[in-house]
């Protein structure tokens, strides 16, 4: 009896080192232009070239500017890193979707739209957010340069064994809840680090009738709470999203792979090293108070006074809500915002354009707010341009900008100022994460819809 | 990469839970596309005032700490995969973090560019935190062939956790590369044998 996880992990071990690591088969690996050009230089150094460069797909994505892309990137430092990704894709012999390709979008988001992201898979990239990949039944995880140059070198990791965890969401969830909620309600439970050393898997009625991009977000903030990966077994609403997209198997290869696929389950009585239950329907829309993710609270809650705190977190605590402008025992309800980012792998997806948009549909973006829309990729914002959204957001005072990680992780124009708050849709409220003295409140699509039209934090 | 040697040094404490590594390296610095100078901004935003004068007030620039140890609280390196964050630490002159735990990716990153990430139980880690707060100069000595760290200000010690594998990189200073390349025809055996192939 195994678990998803060990399948699918017992499928890719090529070799295991005595006293070490096991030697892992990487079948997809994603790349940007921050964490892999000393990885290139690496191979280069080494008089290496890529392995097996079918395997390995490039997209640029944090260092890009959100308007204007069709001009040359003003930072001159920025426009280097993007212009060293091409040309080591050129050298290289990769796919690479540059800027205005209409492939191009966050890492994360193009992979599974274009059928990149397949049940059973091992999938990689030097970005911790690849656990989002782990909504189709793979095990996907983030990985730093050296491992990308390892990768590269030789289509294979080496890695230890994490143990696995599963989460079950049990119940129905609440009108207005989205997969967002589920996952910061479950990282404030839990902790940044509580799923540290832990492969997730994510199970439970709530789960199953999540939609795919829902539960990629869900998968997607696994990280947050510490764990590699995520995952979750696929099903019908996994296949039904796969078919068809441009590199799924077709024919007589999309049979063969079904049948693979539907092995791909925790057998009844496998057994996980921890497990825990939540029932979701006491998850209400969530907000962040903090500088780290676990530091969640429903939107009408109460930050934690100092004594609720253990004797070595209270240094941190007390930093973290002096960084934030906020006190222990306050309510943030009605508290008045300065930015809403609508956005990132976490939610840059159509489905969170869609709810974002029927929430603000006939109202008016608030004069106090600075709102960037921001979608995952060009096939995102198309989409959203198909159904017409862009018409109504304009309407309600609100416009698009072009794909990229953007203001999530401020290292391209898109920065919060020092001070301002900003409820954003991303997944880190770190210090500076948005921008030097940025003051980060993650959320879910509504409830940044929500602050929006009304200028401050309310129940969406 | 450098073989790892034992260590008896000074440490600089940083007694903040979580430290992730945005905060070890902010973002807007990972424009590099080499791995030299990040030492330079090493938490450029806890260490550096808006107009780049250090602030006073961190660890980093008081001249009383110093050393090629850091050590801090639990939960050390969560959040991004940057291995800026490892170049950064190393960068600077550190060759070892101790803490009472680390992030996983932070950790990996850390171990294959030389530094040696030290997990320590909490009573240990307050004990170092305490040592250094009375002596700033208090040491600590880091003993990777016999897994033990010292706290030399109390005498007390502690063994640590490592797997072999990396433990004999580590010493030899091999990198994972180096072991993947020699092993080539098993890649090869792989693919051709597997059931399911992609």
């Amino acid at each position: 009896m195994k678990t998803l996880f060990d399948k699918i992990w017992d499928a890719h071990v090529v070799a295991t080192v005595q006293d070490g690591p096991t030697q892992l088969y990487i079948d997809r690996h994603l790349c940007h232009e921050v964490t892999s050009p000393q990885a290139f230089a690496g191979l280069r150094a080494r008089g290496l070239k890529v392995f097996r460069p079918e395997r390995t797909t490039l997209t640029a994505d944090h260092n890009i500017p959100t308007m204007g892309q069709d001009k040359p990137i003003s930072d001159r430092i920025s426009r280097f890193q993007v212009d060293t990704l091409a040309k080591n894709a050129e050298e290289f012999g990769l796919t690479y979707y540059g800027l205005n390709n209409p492939m191009n979008g966050i890492v994360h988001v193009i992979g599974p739209e274009n059928g990149y992201t397949q049940p059973g898979m091992t999938i990689v990239c030097g970005d911790s957010h690849t656990s989002t990949h782990g909504a189709f039944g793979a095990i996907a995880f983030g990985i730093g340069t050296s491992e990308v140059e390892m990768v590269l070198a030789s289509q294979c990791i080496l890695q230890t064994r994490p143990k696995t965890m599963r989460i079950n969401f049990e119940g129905k969830l609440n009108e207005h809840v989205s997969a967002k909620d589920m996952a910061l309600y479950m990282i404030s439970q839990l902790t940044t680090g509580g799923a540290t050393g832990y492969f997730v898997e994510y199970a439970g009625e709530a789960v199953r009738n999540l939609t795919m991009e829902q539960r990629m977000t869900l998968c997607n903030l696994s990280i947050e709470m510490g764990a590699r990966g995520g995952l979750v077994a696929p099903d019908e609403t996994t296949f039904n999203y796969i078919k068809g997209r441009e590199f799924a198997p077709k024919g007589e290869q999309w049979d063969k792979a079904m049948a693979y696929w539907k092995t791909l389950k925790t057998d009844e009585g496998a057994t996980f090293d921890k497990e825990v239950t939540f029932d979701v329907s006491q998850i209400k829309p969530m907000i962040t108070y903090g500088t780290n993710p676990g530091m969640g609270m429903p939107i009408d809650g109460t930050i934690p006074q100092l004594e609720d705190i253990d004797e070595a977190g209270k240094i941190s605590f007390e930093k973290s809500l002096n960084y934030m402008g906020f006190a222990p025992g306050e309510k943030l309800e009605g508290k008045q915002i300065d930015y809403v980012f609508l956005g990132s792998c976490t939610n840059g997806r159509i489905e969170d354009f869609r709810l974002f948009t029927e929430y603000v549909k006939g109202k008016k973006k608030a004069d106090n707010v600075t709102a960037w829309l921001v979608p995952g990729s060009w096939k995102v914002r198309k989409q959203i341009e198909e159904e017409g959204l862009d018409k109504i957001l304009e309407e309600a005072g609100f416009a698009l900008r072009q794909p990229g990680c953007s203001a999530c992780l401020a290292m391209n124009d898109d920065k919060i100022p020092a001070g301002k708050y900003a409820v954003s849709t991303s997944n880190r409220n770190f210090e500076g994460r948005q921008g030097p003295g940025a003051r980060t409140i993650l959320a879910g699509p509504l409830v940044a819809a929500a602050a929006a039209v009304n200028g401050k934090i309310t129940e969406p | 990469m450098e073989k790892f040697q034992t260590i008896t040094s000074t440490y600089v404490p940083l007694p903040i839970e979580n430290v992730d590594t945005d905060q070890i390296i902010p973002a807007r610095f990972l424009k590099a596309t080499t791995r030299e100078g990040f030492g330079d901004n090493l938490f450029a935003d806890w260490r550096y005032d808006k107009e780049g004068n250090p602030k006073a007030d961190f660890v980093l620039n008081n001249p009383i700490y110093s050393g090629q140890v850091l050590v801090a609280g639990k939960n050390f390196g969560s959040g991004s995969s940057r291995e800026h964050a490892a170049w950064a630490i190393g960068g600077y002159g550190f060759k070892v973090v101790v803490s009472s735990f680390f992030a996983d990716i932070f950790r990996n990153n850390a171990l294959n560019n030389g530094i040696l990430p030290v997990v320590v139980s909490d009573a240990f880690l307050s004990e170092l935190f305490a040592s250094s707060d009375k002596n700033p100069k208090a040491t600590v000595t880091v003993n990777l062939e016999e897994q033990t760290i010292v706290n030399n200000e109390t005498g007390n010690s502690e063994s640590f956790e490592i797997n072999a594998y990396k433990k004999a990189c580590l010493l030899k200073g091999l990198d994972d590369i180096d072991f993947l390349l020699s092993n080539k025809d098993k890649i090869e055996a792989f693919e051709q044998q597997r059931a399911y192939a992609y």
